[in-house]
């Protein structure tokens, strides 16, 4: 019972990663349509970033400006590369230049930083032995199980990050217009909504969204380098499509039932042993097949 | 003895129920027209029929054979024939590969075929003679190759039609024809219904708000509103009907 | 009682003097020509002119060529976007692979067989498939794509129990005199190259072709003229997947190997795949191969211009491909016909992929 648990929690600390680059994912593509390739290295350089900043200032305010950093790249990335591409409507176009975005983000921070591995140091408490930057992070014990602080802190993020994301969409004025423009920008434009800005801060928000969740990732393991947030992109993708691409409750859902999912079947499938991504895989495609649009996704109705 | 037999057809969408109870028939020949105000269960009606809608309850029979046990792409093979109201053509082909996609049942190359080229050649001329026929037929001969996106709406209204016409129907179903033509054009495309009607030995069905047209050219007519028939005859009694007066102008103060 | 259906009796009319087919400026006929022959030249030439290594990287583009076509059938005509192609180019490498390897199969002989492998599992997923939408369908596609390579760790041990096959060096021999085995391999997929390309240009201009597209457009309307959109959509599926099977069985001869060891391989064929169709041109007969070749040239070019940063080689491998997008929206040959149609000033042919019912947005 307490490996279960133990097992539970961590698949729930991997969940909430994969639902909060999901929730990424999923922001880029309720208020501009695009699905976002690049999503996992976008939050890979501010993670280099936070990583940079993190030497000179406290790593909290690191994470910070690196947040900033990636907010107004954001917004630009979307304005300069995406938009004209996208109002081309050539939705494959727009694929092929997140990927082209894929490759260049990705080999950026190691052209700046080089490619060493590095160490981020970890925003929450750690026991550090003297001369240790990065120290090792602590236990809650809760019962038998012990419940690792960078857990706690992915969790706590997570529940922030849902909570605000929900008063924006649903009770402030910018929300609406968000939801407006993903559903119909041309009409948005006639009412006086500002489509271009809205599409921009959509762009905006899931970059700042990963460069909070990437320094976390990082200072969870021992060491971080390019490859950071490539594993995480197959399973947010299909957390994403879990929980409906249109559905921000979606993505937090789906990213902890792919989470959950793949550690226990890595503890309790043995068969499966070395092909633990086919759980996750099989649970989407069983999922579309009896929800096509995912669990939450919002049937889209044609009018003929 | 009725070609399209519509009993109790009742559509429900949750609680907005679309169509209630609806019942008519149209004879061979004729040219019916079902008209109402907007929302009234007009295009879910065809919808029904093309079976691209689930009717709730009720039956539609069509020469014979009962409609609501096909699958879409079967009721072509029927001899019905359709058109929508926003025009739904293929705008990466021309207008003829437009029209020789309606020609489809007709056809035998199917992939294995395609592939290896095995009666492409005598299929693509034979469909592209008869679809330029047909374009000539409705005066569109000339814009046989261009691409069908860009052209002015009417002009795309009529291409549809011709589409229509290309599976070769017993039943030809129009969804507002007239939308998007000057009156002039209207009064043509009463003129061509017509003759179309009697040179291509059709029965049609019309759903129109142009109502100088309708009542020229109908033979019946169907009034709907909020989903119910409330009342149905050849032009003069509908005309007249103050039921129909009503729905349309609302009640005299 | 059934009535009978007239056939409608038309008179004698303009129609008859309207050409069936749209007529071609005979520049631009002209103009084709020369740049087949020169083409048709160039291909057959060059494995004389190169040294091996370099027909090595032209057969992987002809081969990379068969499989983008494969690709442009399904989400270029048919509307289907699939990032997992790679998984049937893996299906049809590891076919050949265990076929020549452990059951001693002349190479050529298991090049049918992998497409026909690969098109049962396209079949295979074309039903469910249905099911599935724009980008839902894209998302699985995906999971097949990394799916793959960890079915082939479970279950395919080959050299050291990895998922790798290598074929002894008789394997692959040229089975003609006077030929080089990379010559040989040159030739021999050019040949399926050719091959498949007139598939494609009989398929694309015939009725199946048109239901494809129609289907891709506006599929109520196809149904409602009788196009069997289950039907379509599935043989599509299978058919390009049998591309891909057969792209992936040449480059088991090419690159004497089929490897399933990285778990993102395959998920990188599939993305070369898109890359390649949409950088020629989506929806066009030639442009995969065009794209294939474009590719591959622009990727040894940002190897070879950074000796010694290689992090930089796929970072302009990147901005080119951005670049390429912005330039060129449809494609290389997109670009070209929209050139000649300036020049010529006729219409362009409609758009070859614009988007009305865009199936990758809600």
């Amino acid at each position: 019972m307490t490996l279960f648990l133990q097992q539970l929690v961590n698949g729930i600390g991997n969940g909430v990663v994969y639902g909060a680059v999901a929730l990424a994912l999923v922001l880029i593509y309720r208020t501009t349509g695009v699905l976002n390739f690049a999503q996992g290295e976008m939050a890979l350089f501010t993670t280099y970033l936070a990583w940079k900043f993190a030497r000179s200032v406290p790593v909290a305010a690191a994470i910070a400006l690196a947040f900033v950093i990636g907010f107004v790249g954001g917004a630009i990335i979307e304005r300069v590369l995406i938009r004209p591409v996208e109002e081309a409507r050539s939705p494959l176009n727009v694929v092929i230049v997140t990927l082209g975005l894929f490759l260049g983000i990705n080999a950026l921070p190691q052209l700046i930083f080089g490619t060493d591995s590095q160490q981020m140091p970890k925003p929450w408490p750690s026991d550090a032995a003297p001369g240790d930057v990065v120290g090792t992070t602590r236990a809650v014990k809760v019962g038998a199980v012990s419940v690792s602080w960078a857990v706690i802190a992915l969790a706590l993020m997570m529940v922030a990050v849902c909570a605000l994301l929900w008063l924006l969409f649903q009770k402030t004025r910018l929300g609406l217009a968000l939801r407006a423009v993903a559903s119909n920008p041309e009409s948005s434009r006639l009412v006086g909504i500002n489509a271009g800005l809205t599409l921009m801060l959509g762009w905006a928000l899931s970059a700042g969204l990963g460069a909070i969740v990437g320094p976390l990732v990082a200072a969870r393991s021992t060491g971080f380098d390019a490859s950071l947030m490539q594993g995480v992109l197959v399973f947010a993708f299909s957390a994403a499509a879990l929980g409906g691409f249109d559905s921000v409750l979606g993505a937090v859902v789906g990213g902890l039932v792919v989470g959950i999912a793949e550690a226990l079947t890595t503890q309790y499938v043995d068969p499966l042993n070395g092909i633990e991504v086919l759980l996750p895989l099989l649970l989407i495609l069983g999922v579309l097949l009896i929800r096509p649009n995912g669990l939450f996704g919002r049937r889209t109705v044609e009018r003929v | 003895m009725a070609l399209l037999s519509v009993r109790d057809v009742s559509v429900r969408f949750g609680g907005v129920v679309a169509l209630d109870s609806l019942s008519f028939e149209i004879e061979v020949g004729q040219i019916c027209a079902l008209i109402g105000p907007n929302g009234a269960g007009k295009t879910t009606l065809f919808n029904v029929v093309s079976r691209l809608y689930e009717a709730s309850a009720g039956s539609v029979d069509f020469d014979g054979r009962d409609l609501l046990r096909l699958a879409p792409h079967k009721i072509v093979e029927l001899g019905i024939a359709r058109t929508f109201q926003n025009v739904a053509l293929f705008p990466a082909l021309t207008v003829l590969e437009n029209v020789m996609v309606g020609a489809h049942a007709h056809g035998k190359v199917g992939f294995g075929r395609g592939l290896v080229h095995l009666g492409v050649r005598s299929e693509e001329t034979a469909m592209r003679r008869r679809g330029l026929d047909i374009l000539d037929r409705l005066g569109l001969v000339e814009l046989a190759h261009r691409p069908a996106a860009g052209l002015p709406f009417g002009t795309l209204k009529r291409i549809e039609f011709a589409r229509a016409l290309a599976t070769e129907p017993k039943l030809l179903m129009l969804d507002e024809p007239a939308n998007g033509l000057t009156h002039g054009e209207v009064d043509e495309l009463g003129t061509t219904i017509r003759e179309i009607r009697d040179q291509f030995d059709l029965t049609m069905l019309l759903v129109e708000h142009h109502m100088t047209m309708v009542m020229a050219i109908s033979d019946h007519i169907v009034v709907l509103d909020f989903g119910r028939k409330i009342a149905e005859g050849p032009p003069d009694a509908v005309r007249n009907d103050p039921k129909v007066i009503e729905a349309y102008l609302g009640a005299p103060a | 009682m059934t009535t009978t259906r007239a056939s409608g009796r038309e008179q004698a009319g303009p129609a008859t003097t309207t050409p069936i087919r749209p007529p071609i400026d005979p520049k631009v006929r002209g103009l084709r020509i020369v740049v087949g022959v020169v083409a048709a030249a160039a291909a057959l030439y060059a494995p004389f002119y190169f040294p091996a290594a370099q027909n090595k990287v032209l057969s992987q583009a002809l081969y990379l060529a068969i499989a983008a076509m494969g690709l442009n059938l399904l989400t270029g005509f048919n509307g289907q976007v699939s990032i997992g192609h790679g998984a049937f180019f893996g299906v049809g490498a590891f076919t050949s692979g265990l076929l020549v390897v452990k059951q001693g199969w002349p190479y050529e002989a298991t090049i049918p067989v992998a497409a026909l492998v690969a098109a049962v599992v396209g079949l295979l997923v074309g039903f469910p498939a249905l099911r599935v939408r724009g980008l839902y369908l894209a998302l699985v596609t995906l999971g097949l794509a990394v799916l793959f390579p960890q079915l082939g760790q479970k279950y395919v041990k080959g050299s050291g129990g990895v998922p790798l096959l290598q074929p002894s060096l008789t394997d692959t021999k040229s089975l003609l005199q006077g030929l080089a085995d990379d010559q040989y391999a040159y030739y021999l997929t050019l040949l399926v190259l050719v091959i498949v390309t007139l598939l494609t240009w009989s398929l694309v201009n015939s009725r199946a072709g048109r239901a494809m597209v129609a289907v891709r457009d506006q599929e109520l309307a196809a149904a409602t003229v009788g196009v069997n959109l289950a039907q379509v959509k599935v043989l599509t599926f299978a058919i390009s997947a049998a591309y891909a099977g057969a792209a992936g069985s040449l480059s088991f001869m090419i690159d004497r190997v089929a490897d399933a060891t990285n778990p993102v391989i395959y998920f990188q064929r599939s993305i070369e795949f898109l890359v390649a169709m949409v950088v020629g041109g989506a929806a066009t007969i030639t442009g995969p191969i065009v794209g294939a070749l474009a590719v591959v040239l622009l990727r040894r070019n940002t190897e070879q211009l950074i000796e010694g940063k290689p992090i930089l080689s796929p970072a302009l491998f990147g901005a080119a491909l951005i670049a390429i997008v912005y330039v060129l929206p449809e494609g290389i040959i997109g670009g070209v016909r929209r050139l000649t149609s300036r020049v010529t000033h006729r219409p362009p042919p409609p758009s070859t992929l614009t988007t009305t019912t865009s199936d990758t947005s809600v």
